[in-house]
């Protein structure tokens, strides 16, 4: 699927770095596509990487990573990040529309708020990107990838539309699967038939133009249909959906998985999961298991890891470290949070300690998966980042008591 | 009212037989609404010794190479270096490993928002009035949850399991065991005080607010006072009441003992005991000091609200829950000796979590109050260890002075202390309950799980061995008959 797909994301931050090139210098371990590698030194000019391995520093800025670890950014891809600034009030709340249950039009990127005070919070914990997704609906609408810097959404906003978010949930699958048969079939039909439609010649469709329209790129193979299954049966559906249908999707969810991590490979469908989903939690659940994502990578299924949060976005790497503790292999943890996120939705340029990548690095100072290893830098496309959140500043004017009430002004 | 007046639990056994026209104490009534009608079958304990790695006591002491033995149930020994040899002994090489004290979580709703998640299991908020202080989370705690193992294979020994948050007085919490029974009553933590959820905040206005209230904070206050003073009338009758008894009872003592009265000294009336009120029952409790308030609070202002009602009515919060903010009134907390229950990370799902910060607990530690990390989750409770790492760490990394002794305590002496239930469990000491884990890497790692956790002694939970589900709900769930072939012809 990954060939089929090739998302040009367009970016424009504007360049701080007062020498042309920054070089992370010295570091013990760089997580390379090859994996965990010493005595390796990356470069980066503008917002790519343009050299890895024995670098040339010369007139650059350079950054002492003695002794440290340095891997590519992590993306969450379940996260409604800039769409929620706080879960239950409804008018801070932008990743979901109401009304019809079809949506493919939305893009749900058009409400993303570079400025959430949410965003940092993630960012500097080793967040530097993330999937934003609609929510709600047969077909919530279109998620976007963002880069978590710069404060318009033409800076932040890498992709508006990387797949198309669907369920097929509610009374009964199979009526879900039903409807969303009958909407491609209907896309279609619109594509076939746009003429008689526009001139009121045309049965009448599943869902209004614009939200059938936005589904061709599904029907191209251009961009997934991102469904949520986690039973095993139901994902077996959703296989045997795609197959017919001749679509990309990925699946969300996959407690089950691991019962059909064959099929998903063969099928090279991508899953994205939480290792710490476990236990009889629900009866679409029945079978999850603490080694789902080891089976499944062994299995060759491309897994990505994800935290399914906003606020918490940053226990990425936990959910990580959970899934090693689970018996995935170690380098591939890392992967499914730094590369896979990018390949499982086909873009190219991201995910990736290696020359022509788009420079999101962090540096640690440790093991990446280990909760107390510290975030010592991180960079969104070539920028150093400022490790400082709305939660170390109100950590700080507390550090001594009373913080408030604040003292007087001064009058001169 | 007398020292044990609507004490429960202890009592059971204490309670002497009376005269059989004499009215009940209240005591008797509370002794009256713990009767367990089951036996408790108590686990094999056998004599264990864990020695050659590491022992974390929870109690300031680390000794790198050390032992733990286990005996009749109890922490018979812990030391540095090697142990006597204990003819008979199980023993355990914990070499290159880490024992630590039972893990123990202050807010749990396990069994009562048990999975498999189900509408028909939804047993934890009565929120049919804003306060119901008479109802018990134990009558609805469904000990069949699955939960319960994937705690204990976290690591949980003991538990709060609260009722929710919906009601300005949501009910009784239970303290229990970590065991599989029957029922709830048999897994209650013998001796445990009785403890109350009280909640605060956003959560009562939200779901009253437009079924007649409360819909605002100072609602939420009058609502909480008003009960208080009710309860206070209450507790005042029944003191009225069990003087009058005592009397009525030396009377009859002294008749039955052939004591002459004089004539003039009229036999005191025989007393009718106030008509018992459930709810009012738990509040009187509380004031007489025998509950143990467990109080849902985010905001600083919140919280500095409650502990007014606290002493306008004379009882202490023991633990403030969530407590986001706890970092921003650290002081008062230490001067009244109120422990914070909190989470390592959890924000911004609602306005009043918006101002959390991951110091949190390091700094409300660091005042000199106890803090504690809880998990109020299903998952959450499978790996309570982690989220006192990231505590931690977070502390660490802004530089407060902290040990790897402070971080376990968090989730194991203090929130021993805010269950009442610190001289049985929370550290490694002789005399304590053999309610310990074996780690099988630093528990302040993200790859640690418990490989063997005892309790009582019993080994409940060992990741090396096949571990029978204690669910009946896991029984017979994976019956898979092979297929023949892939279809059939049509």
């Amino acid at each position: 699927m990954i060939r089929a797909m090739s998302v040009v994301l367009c970016l424009a931050l504007p360049s701080v770095a007062s020498a042309a090139c920054t070089v992370v210098q010295g570091a013990e371990t760089v997580y390379l596509p090859k994996g965990p590698a010493s005595g390796v030194d990356v470069r980066i000019e503008g917002e790519r990487i343009t050299a890895v391995g024995e670098v040339d520093a010369a007139g650059c800025t350079v950054v002492d990573a003695t002794g440290k670890t340095v891997t590519y950014g992590l993306t969450e891809v379940s996260s409604t990040l800039g769409l929620v600034e706080v879960g239950a009030e409804r008018g801070t709340v932008d990743h979901t529309g109401e009304g019809d249950a079809v949506r493919a039009a939305l893009r749900v990127t058009d409400a993303y708020n570079p400025r959430s005070s949410v965003i940092p919070v993630q960012r500097i914990e080793g967040i530097t990107s993330a999937v934003v997704t609609p929510g709600g609906g047969r077909i919530a609408g279109q998620g976007g990838w963002v880069e978590l810097a710069g404060t318009t959404q033409a800076q932040a906003v890498g992709a508006s539309s990387i797949g198309v978010w669907a369920s097929m949930g509610g009374e009964s699958k199979a009526q879900g699967l039903l409807e969303l048969r009958e909407l491609l079939e209907d896309a279609r039909f619109l594509r076939r038939k746009g003429a008689a439609y526009d001139s009121g010649n045309s049965r009448e469709l599943a869902a209004s133009r614009l939200d059938l329209q936005a589904l061709y790129p599904v029907l191209d193979g251009e961009v997934p249909l991102v469904l949520g299954a986690n039973r095993a049966s139901d994902i077996e559906a959703v296989l045997r959906f795609a197959k017919e249908e001749g679509i990309l999707v990925v699946i969300s969810g996959a407690a089950e998985g691991w019962l059909l991590a064959d099929a998903l490979a063969e099928a090279n469908v991508p899953v994205i999961l939480d290792p710490l989903v476990y236990g009889s939690g629900g009866f679409d659940q029945m079978h999850a298991r603490a080694d789902n994502a080891a089976l499944l990578h062994e299995a060759g299924v491309t897994v990505v890891l994800s935290s399914f949060s906003t606020h918490n976005a940053r226990t990425l790497k936990q959910v990580a470290g959970n899934a090693v503790r689970g018996g995935l292999d170690h380098d591939a943890a890392v992967k499914a949070i730094t590369e896979t996120p990018a390949s499982a939705f086909g873009i190219a340029d991201r995910g990736k300690v290696a020359e022509g990548q788009v420079a999101n690095l962090v540096v640690w100072g440790g093991d990446p998966l280990e909760i107390g290893t510290a975030v010592e830098a991180v960079f969104i496309e070539g920028q150093s980042v400022p490790l400082v959140s709305r939660q170390t500043e109100l950590r700080d004017r507390y550090a001594t008591l009373p913080g408030s009430p604040l003292p007087a002004l001064s009058l001169e | 009212m007398s020292r044990t007046l609507f004490a429960l639990g202890a009592l059971i056994a204490s309670s002497t037989a009376l005269a059989e026209d004499a009215p009940p104490t209240a005591a008797e009534l509370a002794a009256r609404g713990l009767a367990q009608v089951e036996p408790t079958v108590a686990l094999d304990a056998p004599t264990v010794i864990l020695s050659g790695g590491t022992v974390m006591t929870a109690n300031g002491e680390v000794f790198e190479q050390g032992y733990v033995i286990l005996e009749d149930g109890k922490i018979k020994a812990v030391g540095a270096g090697a142990p006597e040899a204990i003819d008979g002994a199980v023993l355990v090489d914990t070499t290159g490993k880490f024992v630590t004290p039972g893990v123990i979580d202050t807010h749990s709703h396990l069994g009562v928002y048990p999975s498999p998640s189900a509408r028909a299991h939804s047993d934890g908020n009565e929120a049919t009035r804003p306060t119901t202080p008479g109802v018990w989370a134990e009558h609805s705690f469904w000990p069949q949850d699955p939960g319960l193992q994937r705690a204990v294979a976290g690591g949980v020994t003991t538990l709060q399991v609260l009722p929710g948050s919906a009601n300005l007085v949501g009910g009784r919490g239970v303290v229990l065991h970590n065991l599989p029974h029957r029922g709830s009553r048999a897994m209650r933590f013998p001796g445990a005080p009785e403890t109350v959820k009280m909640a605060c905040g956003e959560n009562p206005k939200r779901v009253y607010g437009e079924k007649g209230g409360p819909s605002t904070r100072m609602g939420n206050l009058r609502g909480q006072r008003t009960v208080f003073i009710e309860a206070r009338e209450y507790k005042e009758d029944w003191d009225k009441y069990e003087a009058k008894l005592a009397k009525w009872q030396t009377w009859q003592d002294e008749e039955a003992a052939g004591v002459k009265h004089k004539k003039k000294d009229k036999a005191p009336e025989k007393p009718e005991a106030p008509k018992q009120d459930l709810d009012k029952d738990t509040l009187a409790a509380v004031m007489a000091g025998e509950v143990l308030p467990q109080i849902h609070c985010y905001r600083a202002d919140d919280m500095l609200s409650m502990l007014q009602v606290a002493e306008e009515f004379g009882w202490s919060v023991r633990s403030f829950h969530h407590a986001v903010e706890a970092y921003k009134i650290r002081d008062v907390l230490a001067e009244k000796d109120v422990s914070v229950s909190t989470w390592a990370d959890w924000w911004g799902f609602k306005m009043e979590a918006y101002d959390a910060v991951q110091e949190n607990a390091a700094m409300v530690h660091d005042a000199g109050a106890r803090a504690i990390i809880h998990s109020d989750s299903g998952i959450g409770i499978q790996r309570l260890n982690q989220e006192a790492a990231k505590a931690y760490h977070a502390g660490k990394r802004m530089g407060l002075e902290l040990t790897d002794d402070d971080a376990l305590r968090w989730i194991t002496a203090n929130p021993a202390w805010a269950l009442g239930i610190d001289d049985q469990v929370g550290t490694l000491e002789p005399g304590k309950r053999a309610d310990v884990v074996l780690w099988d890497a630093h528990p302040l790692s993200v790859y640690a799980s418990a490989e063997k956790v005892f309790v009582d002694g019993a080994l409940v939970w060992d990741a090396q061995q096949e571990n029978p589900p204690w669910a009946d709900f896991e029984v017979g769930q994976t019956i898979d008959v092979p297929a023949k072939g892939e279809g059939v012809e049509q």
